[in-house]
């Protein structure tokens, strides 16, 4: 799909599920959502500053609790559970967001993405670089977007097969019980150095960041707290050790539900440039960058709790339209977003956390084998994982 | 006390910043008491009190700071935050009116509530004993070079206008706690501006001041007598030769600037005040990037693509407001937000400077 194709009033559907807008149906649309974005801008106040202070301090409690729960053996299963989270709402409803400057208007060092750094080996100011910016502005863009795969799984048809990726789902599961590591090393563009795009000065500068934090978070759940427990030494290591694996697992399976499930498209580089700047160069519009937001996310549906362990990224679609407002928010704006994808005839894909986790586990598998060119070309019916709404 | 050094030892130390990495020991301490802090520091208002009512009302502000604070010397300064009313906090710089502090003795602000002022307004109108502010450590160099305890004949001059004599008051605080005699030969010479007798803050403490016998002589103008070089000369003919500390509104500051035509006597402290917006987003005025000297006439475009032009290379990403990697800090002047065109003028302030283009005059930390 380009943009030069004949404009139509009416949209149409293409095997991909992409539909065609207008370029005036595309402004529209993005005219729309910054409406709603200013509606809840104007809205933030005292409510959303109540709540994450409430999350911060549920989670340094949790904390606390967890680590003085070590010096019982007994109660290990539930020191594991309340350090584990600890850091998963550390690292998904404070960290992401927080970092995402969310909370930056509510003036708060304590609160904002300048100075915020989570209990993760990841650094935080390298994880903004290639979160806040590389993924959320070229979301889904085959070749730009480094989260599809992470430069290490095959995770769409575009990636051309290798024999290297039979090791498909090998790598998902490695990825998963390392993910904080993964998530550290990501900005290293190990795959670029490798290919020779990148080269291995580049990292240098990187390199000290990640040894600082990786030393700070070892020394701090690996030898000082483990040490503090004198001779429970091994089980609080492993206690410690349990939760930094929960806390991978979890966000894995909750990032990987983002992007990765049947419906969520992928884009070329060439079908986003639907317009032109001042100097006539082609650049994407505003509108465009929405409707690649809303098709290359998915959401997974649940009841509250799922929400909050989610870092509300349980709303996908919601946090990439708005990855700035209080993801607080999301929940509440929901049907308003699902109500407009309907009237401009996009897929709103969205799914139970089961439904949407066996997606991608079969999309990491099929995708391990060479793309067959006859039957799964173009797959419109992953149907009960995703739910297209008729214009 | 030596306990409390401990403690402050103790919850400063790296061991305890091991245990609670990445996340600062005072974001634990705080949920415990907000009056515990290893870095940090933080004040509870002990006592509001009326110094002047009137249009601009001012207030004394009695704060006990936490243990952190290191103490001030007289004339400096110091920033203070308050979560004002929709959960902003919002920090203003406001100069220590009372005498020089040791570490963690309570301090005074004394304050006037300007209608723009958010933070001065609060202050004065809202703030209870109880309520715990945020602040910096002391700041500034407006100080008192003399020292009471090895007296020298040089003669003191203060020039003063509006809430610019807290500083001055500091001084003379400080001075006559500490055993300052005037009885040497030694003069302070304390001359002040206010817009009215009844606008005059420290009327009373003046009063005594004037009265006790101390060797401080105070003038007080008020209304239309306004600053002149000649009234100056009448009451120290040889002021330019004189130690001098001045502060006030900026129209009172140029005259005296210009009276002393260059001393290096004089000492000034100015006050940044909020700018009023220009009506509707134009492109006028000077944009003004200040770490790298750079500056131009705006050209109405984003404070990035304007430091661009002028060959800076500020951190960016997304170009569209959604990264926040360029985030710079604004120190003057009102910016829009080009995407939606909410227009901002508080003084240092940190802004997306992707899509925030100036107002008028600007000047942002780059």
């Amino acid at each position: 799909m380009t943009s030069t194709s004949t404009p139509t009033s009416t949209t149409t559907g293409t095997p991909t599920g992409k539909v065609h807008l207008t370029p005036e149906q595309l402004r529209a649309f993005g005219e729309e959502l910054d409406a709603i974005r200013q509606r809840v801008i104007a809205d933030l106040g005292e409510d959303d500053a109540a709540y994450i202070r409430d999350i911060v301090a549920t989670q340094r409690k949790l904390e606390v609790a967890g680590r003085a729960l070590m010096y019982l053996p007994p109660a290990w299963p539930l020191a594991v559970a309340a350090l584990s989270l600890s850091k998963i709402l550390d690292n998904m409803e404070i960290g992401h967001n927080v970092m995402h400057g969310q909370y930056d208007w509510m003036g708060d060092p304590g609160l904002s993405s300048r100075m915020y750094e989570w209990d993760n080996v990841c650094p935080s100011e390298q994880w903004k670089y290639s979160h806040n910016y590389i993924h959320h502005t070229f979301t889904n863009i085959l070749g730009k977007d480094r989260d599809i795969g992470y430069g290490v799984l095959r995770m769409d048809e575009g990636q051309e097969w290798h024999p290297y990726y039979l090791g498909n789902p090998l790598y998902a599961f490695l990825l998963m019980v390392f993910f904080e590591w993964g998530v550290a090393m990501h900005d290293l563009e190990v795959e670029n150095i490798v290919s020779g795009t990148r080269k291995l000065e580049e990292n240098k500068a990187l390199h000290a960041g990640i040894m600082r934090k990786v030393k700070r978070q070892a020394l701090k759940d690996y030898v000082v707290f483990p040490a503090l427990t004198g001779p429970l030494f091994p089980l609080t290591l492993a206690g410690n050790a349990a939760a930094n694996l929960v806390r991978n697992v979890w966000a894995f399976n909750i990032i990987f539900c983002g992007h990765f499930p049947a419906g969520a498209e992928t884009f070329t580089q060439e079908e986003c440039l639907d317009t032109v700047d001042a100097d006539g160069k082609p650049e994407e519009s505003r509108g465009h960058w929405y409707y690649r937001q809303v098709l290359g996310s998915a959401n997974i549906s649940g009841g509250p709790l799922l929400h909050l362990l989610s870092g509300n990224l349980s709303h996908q679609i919601e946090h990439h339209l708005f990855p700035d407002l209080p993801a607080r928010r999301y929940p509440e704006i929901a049907p308003e977003i699902r109500d407009l994808c309907a009237r401009y005839g996009l897929e709103y894909t969205t799914g139970p956390l089961h439904r949407q986790l066996f997606s991608v586990a079969k999309k990491i598998c099929r995708l391990a084998l060479p793309t067959r060119r006859t039957s799964t070309d173009g797959e419109p019916a992953q149907g009960p994982v995703t739910e297209p709404i008729a214009a | 006390m030596p306990t409390a050094t401990l403690v402050q030892r103790v919850l400063g130390s790296k061991t305890l910043a091991a245990l609670t990495t990445p996340h600062d020991v005072d974001r634990y301490l705080e949920l415990v008491n907000p009056m515990w802090a290893a870095r940090e520091v933080r004040a509870q208002v002990l006592e509001v009190r009326r110094e002047t009512r009137g249009e601009h009302p001012v207030a004394t502000i009695r704060l006990q700071p936490t243990a952190t604070w290191r103490g001030h010397r007289a004339g400096q300064h110091v920033q203070v935050g308050v979560e004002v009313p929709g959960a902003r906090r919002t920090t203003r710089c406001f100069t220590i009116a009372s005498a020089a502090s040791e570490p963690g003795e309570p301090i005074e602000l004394t304050v006037r509530a300007h209608a723009e002022g958010l933070v001065s307004r609060y202050l004065v109108e809202e703030a209870q004993p109880g309520l715990v502010v945020h602040l910096s450590q002391a700041q500034g160099d407006f100080t008192l070079t003399e020292s009471p305890a090895t007296p020298t004949n040089n003669h003191l001059l203060y020039v003063t206008g509006g809430s610019g004599i807290t500083p001055a008051m500091s001084h003379v605080r400080t001075l006559l706690r500490d055993g300052y005699d005037g009885h040497a030969g030694r003069k302070v010479t304390f001359l002040h501006y206010a817009r009215s007798a009844e606008d005059q803050i420290f009327a009373e403490e003046l009063q005594r001041i004037a009265w006790a016998d101390n060797g401080v002589r105070v003038h007080l103008r008020h209304g239309d007598d306004v600053f002149s070089e000649a009234a100056l000369r009448r009451l120290v003919p040889d002021f330019r030769d004189t130690d001098t500390w001045a502060c006030g509104p900026a129209g009172m500051m140029q005259l005296v600037v210009d009276a002393y035509a260059g001393s290096p006597r004089l000492r000034t402290e100015h006050f940044k005040l909020t700018t009023v917006p220009g009506a509707g987003g134009s492109a006028e005025g000077e944009v003004s990037f200040t770490r790298s000297g750079a500056g131009a006439a705006n050209t109405g475009a984003s404070l990035l693509e304007q430091a661009e032009a002028l060959g800076l290379t500020p951190e960016f990403g997304c170009r569209m407001g959604i990264c926040f990697s360029c985030v710079s800090r604004k120190s003057e002047g009102t910016v829009r937000n080009v995407l939606t065109g909410e227009e901002s003028s508080l003084p240092d302030e940190d802004v997306r400077i992707c899509v925030s283009a100036p107002v008028g005059d600007c000047a942002v930390d780059l």
